[in-house]
């Protein structure tokens, strides 16, 4: 009786899976696969990335600098054994680009703006905003969803770029600056180094990728969510492990795809 | 006024992305903006091209002057031919210029050098679609170690 139950439960569960999977692709299609409006949409889309992305900036511009200085710093301790402290551009550049820089900067996202999309949904949801929307004929999903979701795609890769090239500029403080690497030998070994379609545009490629499910797991999350207090601090707790959790494995296997040849 | 401020900072933030990518793509990627019409191409068989790779550079006395586009084999001689993408402000090598793969430092990147040979007046200089035929491999450390040990075996024996 005991084996039953627990098949049954791992059967209930993929169920669930796969319909959470269905209702959140539903979500998504309802919200993007529609006439554009400039006219209408412009203001809430620029509303949204104020508040997905300007509101972000100052977080990522100061780990992105403190992570860094951090790498710089310790990659410095360990290189100089070898004579080859200048090498340390290319170890700074190459892990920010091709991981830190992407992947912190999805994980601060998901923590910073994923989260407050999430509560926010929420308390529309409990307050029965949404559901005025709909009375209204307005399509809850065009009208709120939406602007988020292009707001949060389109605001995080930039957040990467700019957490990057902070993080870059935060290496160069601490190799340069501080520990006396020469400035040429730095920037010329780092440009050798760094590839426009192996690291930019990978980086590019991951930033997106993050952004998408970061955003959207925020998003089905926070329109999914049980009205009352206790679900929606829940579903924000969810938001954040889910996304951190899938972006490290779609990190996982991006790299693989990526660099793994 | 409230949504003025929000587009300003809005666009600043837009801007701050752009510039950040601007920077990545200049000043770490340092992508070099480059029409294939002020290049020309040149290939070259070696017997072996070690840690070649597309994209090493090709120096004369240091100074680069193309990079490598492509390696592949050779189907009926079974030779590696490397494929160079060279600048057309260099055009002036001899057809007698020898090509050999170099090592920069000990523990270095691999990349082909290129001795310009003499000049006479029967000697053409190299076009688009020539080949480089006095080329010397790259220095393979096994075989060097191999050659020393039998040398120094051999030795022994005597």
């Amino acid at each position: 009786m005991r084996l039953t139950d627990s098949i049954a439960d791992l059967g209930r569960d993929a169920l669930g899976l796969v319909a959470g999977l269905g209702k959140a692709g539903l979500l998504l299609w309802g919200a993007l696969v529609q006439i554009p409006r400039p006219r209408k949409g412009t203001p809430l889309l620029v509303k949204q990335i104020y508040v997905v992305g300007v509101q972000s900036m100052v977080i990522i511009l100061v780990s992105g600098l403190f992570i860094g200085m951090v790498l710089a710093l310790q990659g410095y301790t360990i290189l100089v054994d070898f004579g080859t402290e200048q090498s340390l551009g290319p170890l700074v550049a190459l892990s920010l680009l091709r991981e830190l820089g992407p992947v912190v900067t999805a994980l601060l996202f998901a923590g910073r703006a994923g989260s407050a999309l999430t509560a926010e949904l929420g308390l529309m949801k409990s307050t029965e905003q949404l559901s005025s929307l709909e009375m209204m004929a307005i399509d809850p999903l065009r009208q709120v969803i939406a602007p988020r979701f292009w707001a949060g795609f389109f605001s995080m890769p930039l957040l990467a770029l700019m957490f990057t090239a902070v993080g870059i500029y935060g290496g160069y403080l601490v190799g340069v600056e501080w520990k006396g690497i020469d400035d040429g030998a730095f920037w010329s070994i780092l440009q050798a180094a760094v590839e426009w379609r192996q690291d930019i545009v990978n980086c590019l490629i991951k930033s997106f990728v993050f952004s998408w499910v970061v955003t959207w797991i925020a998003l089905y999350r926070g329109y999914q969510l049980v009205p009352n207090p206790e679900g929606i601090s829940r579903a924000t707790t969810q938001t954040v492990v889910q996304s951190s959790l899938a972006v490290l494995a779609l990190d996982f296997l991006l790299t693989a795809l990526m660099f793994g040849k | 006024m409230l949504t003025r401020k929000i587009e300003f900072l809005v666009g600043v933030f837009l801007l701050a992305g752009l510039a950040a990518f601007l920077v990545l793509v200049y000043k770490v990627a340092n992508v070099e903006v480059q029409t294939s019409s002020d290049t020309y191409t040149l290939t070259a068989e070696f017997s072996n091209v070690g840690g070649l790779k597309v994209r090493s550079p090709v120096k004369v006395g240091g100074v680069v002057v193309g990079r490598v586009s492509g390696i592949a084999l050779d189907p009926k001689k079974m030779e590696p031919v490397v494929t160079l993408t060279m600048d057309k402000r260099y055009n002036k090598f001899p057809e007698t210029s020898s090509l050999s793969v170099l090592t920069s430092g000990l523990l270095g990147e691999q990349f082909l050098g290129l001795t310009p040979g003499f000049v006479d007046d029967d000697v053409a200089t190299l076009k688009d679609g020539d080949r480089i035929y006095d080329t010397h491999s790259a220095l393979v450390l096994e075989d060097l170690i191999g050659q020393f040990l039998y040398s120094a075996g051999s030795k022994d024996k005597k």
